[in-house]
């Protein structure tokens, strides 16, 4: 009896088809992308119907968890640069150039500036720790955000400010930030909601 | 991967010429697609590729107003709107009195028909104008104005938010939402007066 030959073919496949859409998604990747700004707190903002777009640049942000633990940042690290100068400046700490320069290098930070450099001090893993970020005082005796936006106000005027917050924070601490902002004049602002039904 | 040379053995010993060595001209991409699905991965993660939605607001200013620069809304047109615990709000038309305190919630059956209701003529024109809009191809810039014109009517309501300090920030975004879907443009978040206190509290208590 004849032996049937199976043909041998061979394994060899052609990966130039696949490299060509490997690269059209990365190109596509590279050039939408900008990146996911780390923040030191995960907060679940509300949703709304609104469907206003919030821009990447000339913004500050004031974030606040569910603790109510206040954060603030401003986007552009020469931006940056300059607001933790001046802030620290105004109340009189002492920041090494490294730490200014480990300030400019974070998006959103909290912490009253007499713990700055401590807090700047310490290891990337340390920092993210949410009992490191003791946020920044807003009360009526040391209001210190108030002096974060006045002096980003100065340094950037066409920035809007962002209030991002969880859905649970309490409503006192948002009327503490409303309030402060109130006392320098800065009465139009946006709240940060993610779109009716979306997950995130 | 292994590659068999297409042209092994093709020359026979004894042949006096010399042939250069034909080498095959295909790469293994593996590496490449290896690389270039490593670099997309990287990309996907770390992008945000929604841009955050937002909610524009604007306060009242804290400099103090002169008595001929307040507007005074007429009692009819007011509305107060009073943010309480556990997701409920009360809501009351003109002065306040403790019969006309009344509760609801964040639902659309709740707020949303409340206020709907008391500005049931302007959301209707508001109604109206989506439709002419869509039907006649409006201009954008054309369709805003004749919007906000119609939002400043005469007869709109005035919508004092008041939140006690046991409310959330989602039930202050949840109101404002509201003011945007039933068409409210004047509305303005205020501190919560002693009056407007008391009464929640003998409501809640009741």
């Amino acid at each position: 009896m004849p032996k049937v030959k199976v043909a041998r073919k061979s394994t060899h496949v052609d990966m130039t088809a696949m490299t060509d859409v490997a690269f059209l998604l990365l190109t596509f990747f590279m050039l939408t992308s900008n990146f996911v700004k780390k923040e030191p707190v995960v907060v679940f903002t509300p949703s709304s119907i609104s469907e206003i777009k919030i821009p990447e640049t000339n913004i500050m942000t004031i974030l606040i968890d569910r603790q109510g633990k206040v954060f603030f940042g401003i986007d552009g690290q020469d931006n940056r640069m300059q607001l933790i100068t001046k802030m620290s400046e105004k109340y009189g700490v002492k920041l090494s150039e490294k730490e200014i320069y480990t300030y400019t290098l974070m998006d959103i930070s909290g912490n009253p500036i007499e713990a700055m450099g401590v807090y700047l001090g310490m290891k990337m893993e340390e920092r993210d720790k949410a009992s490191n970020n003791l946020g920044i005082p807003v009360d009526s005796t040391d209001n210190q955000l108030r002096n974060w936006v006045k002096i980003a106000r100065e340094i950037n005027s066409n920035s809007r400010i962002a209030i991002k917050a969880d859905e649970t924070t309490p409503y006192p601490v948002i009327k503490k930030v409303m309030k402060s902002l109130q006392q320098i004049d800065e009465n139009r602002y946006n709240l940060i909601t993610r779109l009716e039904g979306a997950a995130i | 991967m292994a590659e068999v040379s297409q042209d092994s053995g093709s020359h026979k010993k004894g042949d006096g010429k010399q042939r250069a060595k034909k080498a095959s001209t295909r790469i293994d991409f593996t590496p490449m697609v290896d690389l270039g699905f490593l670099l997309i991965t990287f990309f996907m993660l770390t992008t945000s590729m929604i841009k955050q939605q937002t909610m524009e607001i604007t306060m009242p200013s804290d400099k103090k107003v002169t008595e001929e620069n307040q507007t005074v809304a007429k009692a009819s047109q007011a509305v107060t709107l009073i943010l309480a615990k556990e997701n409920k709000v009360f809501y009351y038309f003109g002065q306040p009195n403790i019969e006309g305190v009344k509760e609801t919630d964040y639902s659309s059956k709740g707020l949303r028909s409340v206020l709907l209701e008391k500005n049931y003529e302007i959301a209707k024109q508001v109604e109206d104008l989506k439709i002419e809009k869509t039907r006649t191809k409006m201009a954008e810039d054309i369709y805003r104005k004749q919007l906000s014109e119609i939002k400043a009517g005469k007869n709109a309501p005035v919508v004092r938010i008041m939140a006690t300090d046991d409310a959330t920030y989602k039930n202050l975004v949840d109101a404002l939402d509201e003011m945007n879907i039933s068409s409210i443009s004047r509305y303005a978040i205020v501190d919560l007066d002693s009056i407007s206190k008391q009464l929640v509290d003998t409501k809640i208590k009741l």
